[in-house]
């Protein structure tokens, strides 16, 4: 088992005929993610990448392939509408699906209007935005939707869920350094308006039988950690490792990702990993610390 | 201006770029008290202090003054332009004042607190206001947190019945409380239309004849919806405000924040940048930078972020850290090299590759003959510039 993603999941890709669309599809389809096609609004009828279907909307699409799952990589200015459309469609067809939004620097007003009209759709869930997606490694193959390196990934019984892409990475590397692979690994993205949250993919966690472990990456800003921290202490009984990164950030300037900042005091490093802490989550001080506080906890 | 605009209630006011300017502005405004504020982009213009940018000698504290004649208007004007104001937004740094507003005074029956802004857990809009206006909401919020209302707003939502509870709940009556009603409506409208981020109103005002009027506001923008909003960024924008080292990141779609310490430091992804500067610290190091060369960064970029930390001349030593997804740790091999040699670098260089064709990316800096320290992991990497720049 694994969380919302199977290693055979139906993928459909909006904004194929772009140029990140096209390489990252590409990336995908070579890992052994079940690509079934993609979406462009008014290029439908041509195929990509040696026969990938493209459509020109999604209800058409998930009409003809029974797609599972879809990952945007439209421009910021469009993306918003794109996750509506998306998850409008699965909503409508199938009641259920999974929209994983890649795309960095939507306007947050427009998240914030998605979001609303997300919520009123049951069933279907969002990842992201500004996410490098979700992963599910397979044995030989898997099912890998978003920018991550499929490389590094090894199947396993530790999940894995984080704000930032390349931190998750860093992770990843490390479990898989100590013989360890990964059940499912989830990147919610460093927005300020998610659509899935730490304690989504938590409990999602908890009740999956492959999952034997989580760690937990979080940074500054908001209170995401906190909240997360709390439903820890009262909900999860797997063992977790957490990291948060900013610690060294200086109060009220953005650091890079739109939803790091440290505003009126609130949102610390310090106050979230005290957090965790009293959860019971293991720290890592360092990220090249986590493989070695993952390998203590499993022995436990 | 924007309020102006958008008929929520303000003071008369000009806005001025020049001494000649400002006393035109007095006698226009046809009054007989006036407040000359500081314009710069940071909250906390009354309580700042004016310094010269030449000397740093104290000018004049306060950046807001009251006059009550053309030459008061423009002794405190002359004492404003063209100096440096510090707040406690600003840090010690500063920034040089360019612009004035001379506003018309009224008569203040009582001061309140008004801001808007993006609530993220309840991913809706919030709106805060306090009977405690004219103070510093930070220190209201931590004293007396009970003497703030909070009411959230959805998308589409009519803003009126929840406005008028808010309204009552400061204890306000009558003709105040209608213009209190419409008033918020209109900044909630602005809200979305604009692209805001925060609009922070303080103080919001009662008027001797029970009006209400917004005397002083700051509003921050989304800068992820500067598309849509080229004309009034252009207007608004001052760049003579902003670090130029910050403005040239942006421009070449690098996300760059300076520091105090002496560690300059080039990452690739935002997180990992934040942790690379923990670790530094963690090691007894101070962090320079943040510098987030994204996830796709080609030779140039790397160059270009090379040249903005060495712009700083704090640094001492430099820090690459790459996990290499995207972005392939051969290209950036090839452009530490390059900037390297171009730029005649004389600081110690640690850098640290891992993730797509690593190998090949270290075997590209062993084989130049540079001087480049490779580490196996972060670490490794933050102790080993440590100790090269403490030799």
């Amino acid at each position: 088992m694994s969380i919302w993603i199977e290693e055979d999941s139906k993928v459909l890709v909006q904004g194929i005929t772009g140029s990140q669309g096209l390489f990252h599809s590409e990336k995908m389809i070579e890992y052994g993610t079940n690509i079934v096609g993609g979406v462009t609004p008014g290029k439908g009828g041509q195929t990509v990448l040696h026969n990938v279907p493209v459509y020109n909307a999604m209800k058409e699409a998930i009409n003809e392939t029974d797609a599972d799952a879809s990952v945007i990589y439209v421009p910021a200015r469009f993306a918003a509408s794109a996750v509506q459309e998306a998850v409008d469609a699965f909503y409508e067809l199938k009641g259920e699906g999974t929209v994983i939004c890649i795309t960095e620097g939507i306007p947050t007003l427009d998240m914030l209007k998605t979001i609303n009209f997300v919520e009123e759709r049951d069933g279907v869930r969002l990842i992201g935005p500004n996410c490098p997606g979700i992963i599910t490694p397979g044995e030989t193959k898997g099912c890998k939707i978003g920018i991550m390196p499929g490389h590094i990934h090894r199947k396993g019984r530790i999940g894995i869920v984080s704000k930032s892409g390349t931190l998750t990475y860093e992770a990843v590397d490390q479990t898989t350094g100590i013989g360890e692979g990964q059940s499912t690994c989830i990147g919610i993205g460093g927005d300020p308006i998610a659509g899935t949250s730490f304690i989504d993919c938590l409990e999602a966690f908890e009740s999956d039988p492959q999952t034997e472990a989580i760690v937990m990456i979080g940074e500054i800003g908001g209170n995401a950690e906190e909240l997360a921290s709390e439903y820890v202490q009262e909900y999860i009984s797997k063992p977790i490792v957490g990291f948060v990164a900013g610690a060294t950030a200086p109060p009220g300037k953005r650091m890079g990702h739109a939803g790091a900042i440290i505003s009126g005091g609130k949102g610390t490093a310090a106050e979230k990993t005290k957090a965790m802490k009293k959860a019971g989550i293991s720290i890592a001080n360092d990220p090249s610390e986590i493989g070695a506080v993952l390998e203590q906890i499993l022995n436990k | 201006m924007l309020f102006h605009k958008r008929g929520i209630p303000v003071q008369k006011g000009v806005h001025v770029t020049s001494v000649e300017q400002a006393v035109d502005a007095w006698n226009n405004l046809d009054t007989n008290v006036v407040a000359v504020k500081s314009q710069i982009h940071a909250g906390g213009r009354g309580k700042g202090t004016l310094y010269s940018p030449l000397d740093g000698d104290l000018i004049l504290e306060g950046g807001v003054h009251i006059a009550k004649s053309a030459e008061e208007v423009e002794y405190f004007s002359q004492k404003i332009f063209g100096n440096k104001l510090v707040t406690i937004q600003t840090g010690p740094e500063g920034k040089i004042v360019n612009n004035i507003y001379i506003e018309s005074g009224c008569n203040i029956a009582h001061e309140y607190y008004l801001a808007v802004l993006i609530d993220r857990e309840e991913q809706a809009l919030l709106v805060m206001a306090s009977t405690e206006g004219g103070m510093d909401i930070e220190e209201v919020a931590e004293k007396t947190p009970d003497k703030i209302d909070k009411i959230w707003y959805k998308f589409g939502e009519d803003v009126s019945p929840k406005a008028i509870k808010l309204g009552e709940s400061l204890g306000l009556e009558g003709n105040a409380l209608d213009e209190f009603e419409s008033s918020l409506t209109k900044i909630i409208d602005m809200f979305w239309e604009e692209d805001c981020e925060m609009i922070e109103i303080n103080p919001m005002v009662r008027t001797n004849d029970n009006s209400i009027v917004m005397l002083d506001a700051k509003v921050s923008f989304d800068n992820n919806a500067e598309f849509r909003r080229k004309d009034l960024i252009s207007e608004l924008r001052d760049k003579s405000e902003e670090i130029p080292t910050e403005i040239k990141a942006s421009e070449a779609g690098l996300s760059y924040v300076k520091l105090d310490g002496d560690i300059g430091c080039l990452v690739n992804g935002a997180g990992l940048a934040m942790a690379t500067m923990d670790v530094i610290k963690l090691y007894g190091g101070e962090p320079a930078n943040f510098l987030d060369v994204g996830g796709g960064a080609n030779e140039e970029q790397v160059r270009t972020a090379f040249e903005i930390i060495l712009d700083d001349s704090n640094v001492k030593g430099i820090l690459v850290n790459i996990f290499g997804g995207i972005m392939r740790c051969d290209i950036i091999a090839r452009g530490v090299i390059a900037a390297t040699k171009s730029l005649q670098m004389e600081v110690p260089l640690v850098v640290r590759l891992v993730g797509t064709n690593f190998m090949e990316g270290r075997e590209i800096l062993r084989e130049s003959g540079l001087k480049i320290h490779p580490a196996e992991n972060l670490a490794e990497g933050a102790k080993m510039i440590v100790e090269l720049i403490g030799e």
